[in-house]
């Protein structure tokens, strides 16, 4: 029983991680109707960032003040980063075809992934110690303090997002826009504005997500986004991309299931398992889980 | 007249490139060509810039004492990246485009079996440094290695964790995807469990994977008394992080995979404090041979050199050796004094060749306190 309530602590930490890379995907998605396949990348680019942020200010001891001022200069970071890419690279595509984005996007997802390789090299670097590791006892089960600072900040980010989102114009204004791009340009909103500001919030998500993974996993290499910005892309797509809870509980599962297969079936079928679920939700119902069925007007 | 413009000019930057590329080729009248493939960059990176640095070392030796067959050595080494795919257009290009006469190569197991049939192939003789995997070697007769073998290595581990450490019920986790850890862990298994030990859990993991838990909790519910792993250190260097983080405090112990300095960064030294290893050499060890070769390292790259150094400049040592008594650079002549070597004076030791082509040496068990390797003890063969 401690076994099984320990693996579902990994899997809900790992799950967690996801999720705030898939809210990226599934907000990108939900305005501009294509996949940012970059977005992986800019989970890289948030853990390297903190990594030389922590060595730029001299951060040797760990401490809760220093952890959080690197992960907010390291989400600002990216947050630049992330309206450069859509500035550069997507929005002269703004009127090509959807196709023609998506294409780019995985130019972009490259080009990050070895100029990252040139920049910082390719070899795995340590991450340095943010915050030190406390061992907990529940229910028989041992609980790393960083595995709940990982599922804590992922909660407190989400609820951010959504208030962003519900609470204020700019989130009334993306609402709009998600809805329908020409009406709400129509209405007066501008479209360019609202599209930087979601890939501020997504880039800044992303690189909240390279933290937190390079606490609980300390070893970076300009590749290391890859397989989770893949994983992600998987949880947005079973929550029903588009959608914001749904990205959440995508996420969740995902990180669940990865864990129980390495944990009870075999670590072989890991990514096979995450992979089939894509493959088969897309065959029996393509919405997601909690996505709505759209009628396709002609 | 604006497309042909620009057409010439390719064409001008195409002709350029192959002057400069025909110059290259081959290397001039007074010079032998040695070709190395290391990575010099991926997640195993410190494998091959050490393993260069003692070759470098060699070559320079060599060419101070005259050099070879009236000669001088010139080395070429290529960078895999760490990957075997790369391996095989690099060692393709050592051979067919340098026209290398030997190649020394690669620490990685799965690296090596990748570059032998070619080198074969070519009739080319190679000596890995440090591939401990028996099936590298039985490639074919041109492939040769200055080190002990896996089933040595695992009876070596055995024998430690039954004795020294005074522990019976283990579990391993194995990089399932490298040939190195899972020949290791195959021979570990059979040799650990005749001598009377018992593997009470079995993991696995794919090399680059950054989370361990699931295994990890998987391998403490079943409470081992230490865990054995195979693998190579960037990967150890998380997962003794995470066992520590789930709260697996038994030992951790592993093989020559183990040797580099980045094995202890980060909360790893924590982590392995009080682990051990098995490796090739001991930097403590006060044989003049090696605390010499140490001061000469420390004098040309100011860092320490580790078990790959050695081994690399014993490759290379022997490589000359061999080529002197052939009195030729042809690859059958080079490969048959190879096979011949008799208790020649390396660093690390002396090597013979048997007919595996395999070199026959004793073992150290290294410890790890406070990020350091520390001298444990020495298993003969």
């Amino acid at each position: 029983m401690s076994e099984f309530i320990q693996q579902v602590i990994n899997g809900l930490s790992l799950g967690a991680i996801y999720a705030l890379i898939a809210l990226g995907y599934t907000m990108v998605y939900g305005i501009l109707k294509f996949i940012n396949f970059a977005h992986g990348e800019i989970f890289m680019l948030g853990a390297f960032s903190g990594f030389y942020i922590a060595r730029l200010l001299g951060f040797n001891e760990s401490s809760i003040i220093g952890a959080l001022i690197i992960l907010m200069l390291s989400m600002t970071t990216c947050a630049l980063i992330g309206v450069t890419i859509e500035k550069l690279a997507y929005k002269p595509l703004r009127s090509a075809s959807k196709l023609t984005v998506l294409i780019t996007a995985i130019g972009v997802s490259l080009f990050l992934q070895y100029t990252g390789q040139l920049v910082f090299g390719a070899d795995p670097k340590s991450f340095p110690t943010l915050l030190t590791n406390v061992n907990f006892k529940i229910a028989g089960a041992n609980i790393g303090s960083n595995q709940i600072v990982v599922i804590v900040s992922s909660i407190v980010l989400m609820f951010g997002l959504r208030e962003i989102v519900m609470r204020t114009k700019i989130g009334t204004a993306i609402r709009a826009v998600s809805n329908n791009l020409t009406a709400a340009s129509l209405m007066g909103i501008n479209i360019n504005n609202v599209i930087s500001f979601t890939f501020v919030l997504g880039s800044s998500l992303a690189a909240a997500a390279g933290i937190l993974y390079s606490i609980n996993y300390p070893s970076i290499d300009p590749l290391m986004g890859i397989l989770p910005g893949l994983k992600a892309f998987i949880a947005a797509v079973l929550g029903g991309i588009g959608n914001f809870p749904g990205a959440v509980l995508g996420g969740l599962v995902i990180g669940l299931i990865e864990t129980f297969t390495v944990g009870y079936l075999s670590p072989t079928y890991r990514d096979a398992i995450a992979f089939a679920i894509l493959i088969i939700i897309l065959l029996v119902k393509p919405t997601g889980l909690l996505g709505k069925k759209e009628v396709e007007k002609v | 007249m604006k497309n042909f413009a620009k057409f010439s000019i390719i064409a001008i930057f195409i002709a350029i490139g192959f002057t400069l590329y025909s110059c290259n080729k081959g290397g001039s009248g007074n010079e032998i060509l040695i070709g190395q493939f290391a990575s010099l960059t991926g997640s195993e990176a410190t494998f091959g810039i050490s393993s260069d640095n003692g070759l470098k070392l060699a070559v320079e030796e060599i060419n101070k004492s005259g050099g070879l067959l009236g000669k001088q050595v010139k080395l070429v080494t290529e960078d895999n990246q760490g990957k075997p795919q790369e391996t095989q257009t690099v060692v393709q290009k050592l051979i067919n485009r340098d026209k290398v006469v030997a190649i020394i190569g690669e620490v990685a197991s799965s690296r090596s079996k990748a570059g032998a049939p070619i080198c074969q192939q070519n009739k080319i003789p190679m000596i890995s440094p440090a591939s401990t995997n028996p099936e590298v070697t039985a490639i074919g007769d041109y492939i040769f290695r200055v080190c002990f073998i896996d089933p040595f290595q695992a009876t070596v581990m055995s024998k430690f964790a039954l004795n020294s450490m005074k522990v019976k019920k283990v579990a391993m986790l194995i990089d399932q995807k490298n040939a190195y850890s899972t020949g290791l862990a195959e021979n570990f298994r059979k040799i650990f469990t005749q001598m009377g030990g018992e593997i009470i859990e079995e993991q696995k993991y794919s090399a680059g994977d950054k989370d361990f838990k699931a295994q990890l909790t998987s391998i403490k519910a079943k409470n081992p008394e230490a865990i054995f792993i195979p693998g190579y250190y960037t990967d150890v260097n998380l997962i003794s992080i995470q066992a520590r983080e789930i709260g697996l405090t038994c030992p951790l112990f592993g093989s020559d995979g183990w040797e580099s300095e980045k094995l202890t960064e980060g909360k790893a030294k924590d982590a392995l404090e009080g682990s051990f290893f098995s490796t090739h050499v001991s930097t403590e060890d006060p044989n003049p041979k090696i605390q010499d070769f140490i001061k000469k390292y420390r004098a040309k790259y100011n860092s320490e050199p580790d078990a790959m150094s050695f081994l690399a400049y014993d490759a290379g040592m022997m490589l000359f050796d061999a080529i002197k008594k052939a009195n030729s650079t042809e690859g059958e002549k080079i490969k048959n004094e190879l096979a011949k070597e008799k208790d020649f004076p390396g660093v690390t030791g002396n090597i013979t060749m048997n007919e595996q082509r395999n070199a026959v040496k004793p073992a150290v068990v290294l410890e790890i306190k406070d990020g350091k390797f520390k001298y444990k003890e020495t298993i003969a063969p």
